[in-house]
């Protein structure tokens, strides 16, 4: 993190002259608003911060101290306290010098913890106070009032960990730095060109609604990333395979979103009241499958929620079943001799329309499960829960082409329509091509059929163009997460883009699955507060211990629908109720397809495989560094072996640019093969070319060989530039010959090559097919 | 997402019913043919011994009722899945008192029973089609859109979509479940056509196989039994 150091140099700087000019910065800040990634963002800041420390004494002086906030509260400066960016007067210059060596120094402490954290992106405010000189005495005051009150703040954190201590350094720096000097150290922290006075760090309140009903209340700073929040809400519920779960807020038109963790939660919700709800936001297909307990027990959680609020129907026997592991789990074996009051389980919902009959069911079906402990009575709630047919589906209300109203689902395995409870359409994910959304229309392009030779498209009319824009979201990321292995790297900033970038930012269910894999930790010991919430209304009943925590109705109020929304809006986008195209590029689905991805990223895969081989091994790995390193890299350096897809062999192409020195280089894989391959690529330089008479000037030819252990495939590639009156043609032509044993199937080794050749260069269109059975090549007729 | 249902395929309890002597004359049927009374109760003795020994299920027998020319179809007459029946509402007129004998029989039985008491809805079993997973609805000249919405409701753990019967009389007349994940669908065109619209909401495979024969009354082998799991029910 040397761009901290960096900055403190810049700081040094800067405090002499002014703030960079108000421009930078707002790129700066919609540049981080944009990226999607975590360590892209991290990235963009280095950029960011580069660019300001290139600035010379500009023009910001004169402008106003509104634009030189924004510019400083980009930074992600550690050390809060320090107003580097703010102007200082000339007069404050010398004074500076002295306590910055301390801040310089705290600053690097500060770096090595950031270091030390993995995932987690700080927006730490370098959001300084600004103070007209005039008021050097009161601004102190002030300040010194702050940091005594984020220090009582700080110990009321309780699973801070890594960060309170932080903080709470920081403060003590702040206070050290405060205390030495006097006056003239307090201008430091002031800028007399400002006038409005402003907080080192703003914490905000955020209260956030847990699945077993109680809130979890914390504080972030003002301008913190939804990721922020979350992982500070994941950290309370010690729950590490996050990638399930999201926070989710009522916007404006009373419509559930979720937060979008690498947007400031700012941007996002728009009140004061900043109200979360913690909740699952892709519903894992097989729950056993995950590899901690205190998972299934949150899935379980919102599980129950969805069965009693009618989100998730279910027949009245399923219900009942439900219940009773929920029983199980929450109190163990029944007992006939303890008092049966019925009132306690009169307070429990299990469904929408909860009868006495219902209840009486549940009881006879907890007996059953007697000996069954939580973790289990859980699972079995999952395994029932799993197969119902509206399981994990994400409904948005429609209308079809012919203005019929609809719902549409969105879910693991693709887009469901219904229509008054019945499904009239489904669109499995391997066969949409494209999803896209038009003012309040939402269309998705369709694979053709085997008999059909044409693709089509299926329009929807939304509400509004929000429900539109949030329904595309939701495919987007259902899509991303649960088909890709990696995210869609983020698209490169471009000017002036019309439509949304919007990309899922986190993991794929592949990459979750593979982290929690790695999951070491002994199971973590969790309480199960629901019970709590019953024991206490029993009276005198001796249950599980009752400690006071504030805690919501039962009931939740929430309305169904766990939707997508956001309403940031570049300050490039066109307002009103404009045209926003975006397509998202929807992978043609198989896992043989994802390998040909990799194939494609065989430069950077090849080169980070190397230098991670040689690299040290990391003494005990932890999940941390692993995490680290998946959300790092843009293409999956790993294969990963999922236990339901047969082991893939990693492959490697070499260029070789000297004819006859052609080496040989072998790919020894580690998992066990399907087939072993050898794959050459020779590329000759046209001017060393002898034979084929192919003399033109600008041919250059590939020749490729596939062996595997009954097919040989030799492609040999001809490409031909021609000029043709100042237009550049270019001739590519395959020739694909596959020989083998007597026993190839033709056809389908034709179809593979054919389609192959089609993936590289979908305009390919097959000029000549030659099948012979005997052992020498073809001879291929002109 | 949908799981295959614990224990799909296996049975416990058949129930079917007798021939009654009107058949022959006064069944339903869309090709003008003549049926032999004699042979169709030799056949359908046959196939009751195939459930009964054959296949070790306990076979439960309603008497025929000669008001009820087409009561031996019983499989119109209700739809069972698990632990609950729906009582339907047959698109033939003629054919709407079949209900009373198989609904006493499915209540002897244990079974939870939905009616169908909405009178704009008709739904012939022999139109519904069962994977295991989710419901297909044949809409068809007996089955309608609303006796789908109403089967929905009454299984609803299961996803139930609808799907065009264009020609012949129910979904079951050219296909049926193989196996598990196995859809077993004819060869004709009314077949060819309603599978294009399976292929585009199917689970799974789905292996076109000819059809060898057509039965003369319209009706194929499961329309001849209801077929119950006991030991599914909780």
């Amino acid at each position: 993190m040397t761009t901290e150091a960096g900055s403190e140099t810049e700081v040094k700087e800067k405090a002499e002259e002014s703030a960079a000019p108000p421009d930078q910065s707002e790129k700066a800040t919609e540049d981080s608003q944009e990226v999607a990634n975590a360590e892209g963002e991290e990235k963009e800041k280095e950029k960011v911060k580069e660019k300001e420390g290139k600035e010379g004494k500009g023009i910001s002086r004169y402008l106003p101290t509104w634009l030189k906030k924004q510019k400083s509260q980009s930074q992600t400066s550690p050390t809060k306290e320090v107003p580097p960016t703010e102007e200082a007067v000339s007069k404050v210059t010398q004074e500076e010098e002295e306590p910055v060596p301390e801040v310089n120094g705290h600053a690097d402490e500060v770096e090595e913890k950031e270091e030390v954290k993995s995932d987690q992106v700080k927006e730490k405010e370098a959001e300084s106070h600004s103070n007209a000189s005039a008021d050097t005495e009161p601004a102190k005051e002030e300040k010194l009032e702050e940091s005594a009150e984020k220090t009582s703040e700080d110990t009321k954190k309780t699973t801070e960990g890594e960060r309170a201590e932080e903080e709470k350094k920081e403060q003590e720096g702040e206070a050290e730095a405060e205390g030495e000097g006097g006056e003239g150290q307090t201008s430091i922290f002031q800028s007399p060109l400002r006038l409005v006075r402003k907080n080192k760090m703003k914490l905000v309140v955020c209260h956030v609604t847990l699945m077993d009903g109680t809130d979890f209340t914390c504080e972030v700073e003002k301008r913190a990333k939804g990721q922020y929040l979350f992982f500070k809400v994941c950290d309370h519920l010690n729950l590490m395979e996050k990638d399930y779960f999201g926070l989710t807020y009522t916007d404006s038109h009373e419509q559930k979103c979720w937060l979008d963790p690498t947007k400031e939660i700012k941007r996002q919700i728009r009140s004061n009241n900043w109200q979360f709800a913690f909740n699952v936001k892709f519903y894992p297909p097989d729950p056993s499958l995950l590899t901690e307990d205190i998972t299934r027990y949150l899935l379980c959680l919102q599980l129950r929620e969805d069965v009693a609020s009618g989100r998730l129907p279910c027949s009245f026997v399923t219900h009942a079943l439900l219940g009773s592991y929920t029983l199980q789990a929450e109190f163990g074996d029944f007992e006939p001799d303890q008092p049966r009051p019925l009132d306690y389980i009169g307070q429990l919902t299990f469904a929408p329309n909860q009868n006495k009959e219902m209840e009486e069911k549940i009881f006879e079906l907890h007996k059953s499960h007697r000996g069954m402990t939580p973790a289990q009575a859980d699972a079995q709630f999952l395994e029932n829960a799993k197969k119902l047919s509206m399981y994990g589906v994400d409904l948005h209300h429609a209308k079809d082409s012919e203005g019929v109203d609809i719902m549409l689902g969105v879910c693991a395995n693709g887009l469901l329509v219904y229509k008054d409870r019945l499904r009239i359409n489904r669109f499995a994910w391997p066969k949409i091509l494209k999803i896209s959304y038009k003012r309040n229309n939402f269309y998705i392009k369709i694979r053709p059929g085997e008999t059909e030779q044409f693709e089509s498209t299926v329009g929807f009319k939304l509400q509004n163009h929000r429900s539109a824009k949030r329904l595309w979201k939701v495919c987007v990321e259902n899509h991303s997460f649960f088909r890709l292995n990696a995210p869609e790297p983020p698209a490169k900033a471009r000017f002036l883009t019309l439509g949304s970038k919007f990309r899922y930012s986190g993991r794929t269910q592949a990459q979750s699955r593979m982290a929690s894999s790695l999951i070491d930790r002994p199971a973590p010991n969790f309480e199960r507060t629901s019970s709590k919430r019953i024991s206490r209304s029993l009276d005198g009943a001796p249950m599980i211990s009752i400690t006071e925590a504030g805690r919501d109705t039962a009931e939740n109020g929430r309305e169904p629908h766990l939707e997508l929304h956001s309403d940031s809006k570049s300050p490039m986008r066109v307002h009103g109720d404009n045209i926003y195209v975006r397509h998202s590029n929807l992978m043609l689905e198989d896992h043989d397809k994802t390998q040909d991805d990799v194939l494609k990223h065989q430069a950077s895969i090849s080169q980070l495989k190397r230098s991670f081989m040689e690299a040290p091994p990391p003494s005990p790995p932890q999940p941390n560094q692993w995490e680290k390193r998946l959300t790092s890299s843009p293409a999956p350096t790993i294969r990963f072996q999922q236990q339901q897809v047969p082991p893939v062999v990693k492959t490697e192409m070499v260029t070789i640019s000297d004819t006859f020195a052609a080496q040989k280089t072998e790919i020894a894989t580690k998992e066990v093969p399907i087939v072993h391959t050898e794959t050459k690529t020779i590329t000759y330089e046209a001017a060393q070319l002898d034979g084929n008479g192919d003399g033109e000037p600008g041919v250059l030819m590939t020749a490729q060989t596939i062996t595997s252990e009954s097919l040989c495939t030799t492609t040999t590639t001809h490409i031909t530039k021609t000029l043709k009156g100042g237009l550049s043609e270019t001739r590519i032509e395959k020739r694909i010959v596959i020989t083998g044993d007597c026993d190839i199937d033709h056809d389908q080794a034709l179809a593979q090559a054919i389609k192959e050749a089609k993936e590289q260069h979908p305009d390919m269109s097959v000029t000549r097919v030659v099948v012979h059975k005997e052992t020498e090549l073809a001879e291929e007729e002109d | 997402m949908a799981g295959l249902m614990a224990g799909f395929g296996h049975y416990t309890h058949a129930v079917v019913r007798g021939i009654p002597a009107s058949l022959a004359k006064e069944a339903l049927r869309s090709s003008q043919a003549e049926v032999n009374l004699a042979k169709a109760r030799g056949e359908h003795e046959a196939y009751v011994e195939v459930l009964r020994t054959r296949l070790g299920l306990e076979v439960v027998e309603l008497p025929a009722d000669e008001s009820l020319p087409d009561c031996v179809f019983v499989e119109d007459a209700a739809v069972v899945c698990g632990d609950t029946a729906l009582i339907t509402r047959p698109g033939a007129e003629s054919r709407r008192r079949e209900k009373e004998a198989m609904e006493a029989a499915l209540k002897d039985l244990n079974l939870n029973l939905v009616e169908m008491t909405d009178e704009t809805a008709t739904l012939d079993g022999g139109d519904v089609l069962f994977t295991g997973r989710e419901f297909f609805v044949g809409l068809s000249k007996r089955t309608n859109q609303r006796g789908a919405e109403i089967l929905a409701d009454a299984f609803k753990d299961y996803a139930v979509s609808t799907v065009p019967v264009l020609e012949g009389l129910h979904l079951k007349s050219f296909c049926s479940m193989g196996g598990p994940g196995l859809i077993v669908i004819g060869s004709s065109e009314p077949a060819q056509k309603t599978l294009k619209v399976f292929e585009k909401l199917k689970d799974h495979m789905l292996i076109p196989v000819s059809n060898l024969e057509k039965v003369k009354l319209d009706g194929a082998l499961t329309c001849c039994s209801v077929l119950i799991n006991k030991k599914a029910n909780i």
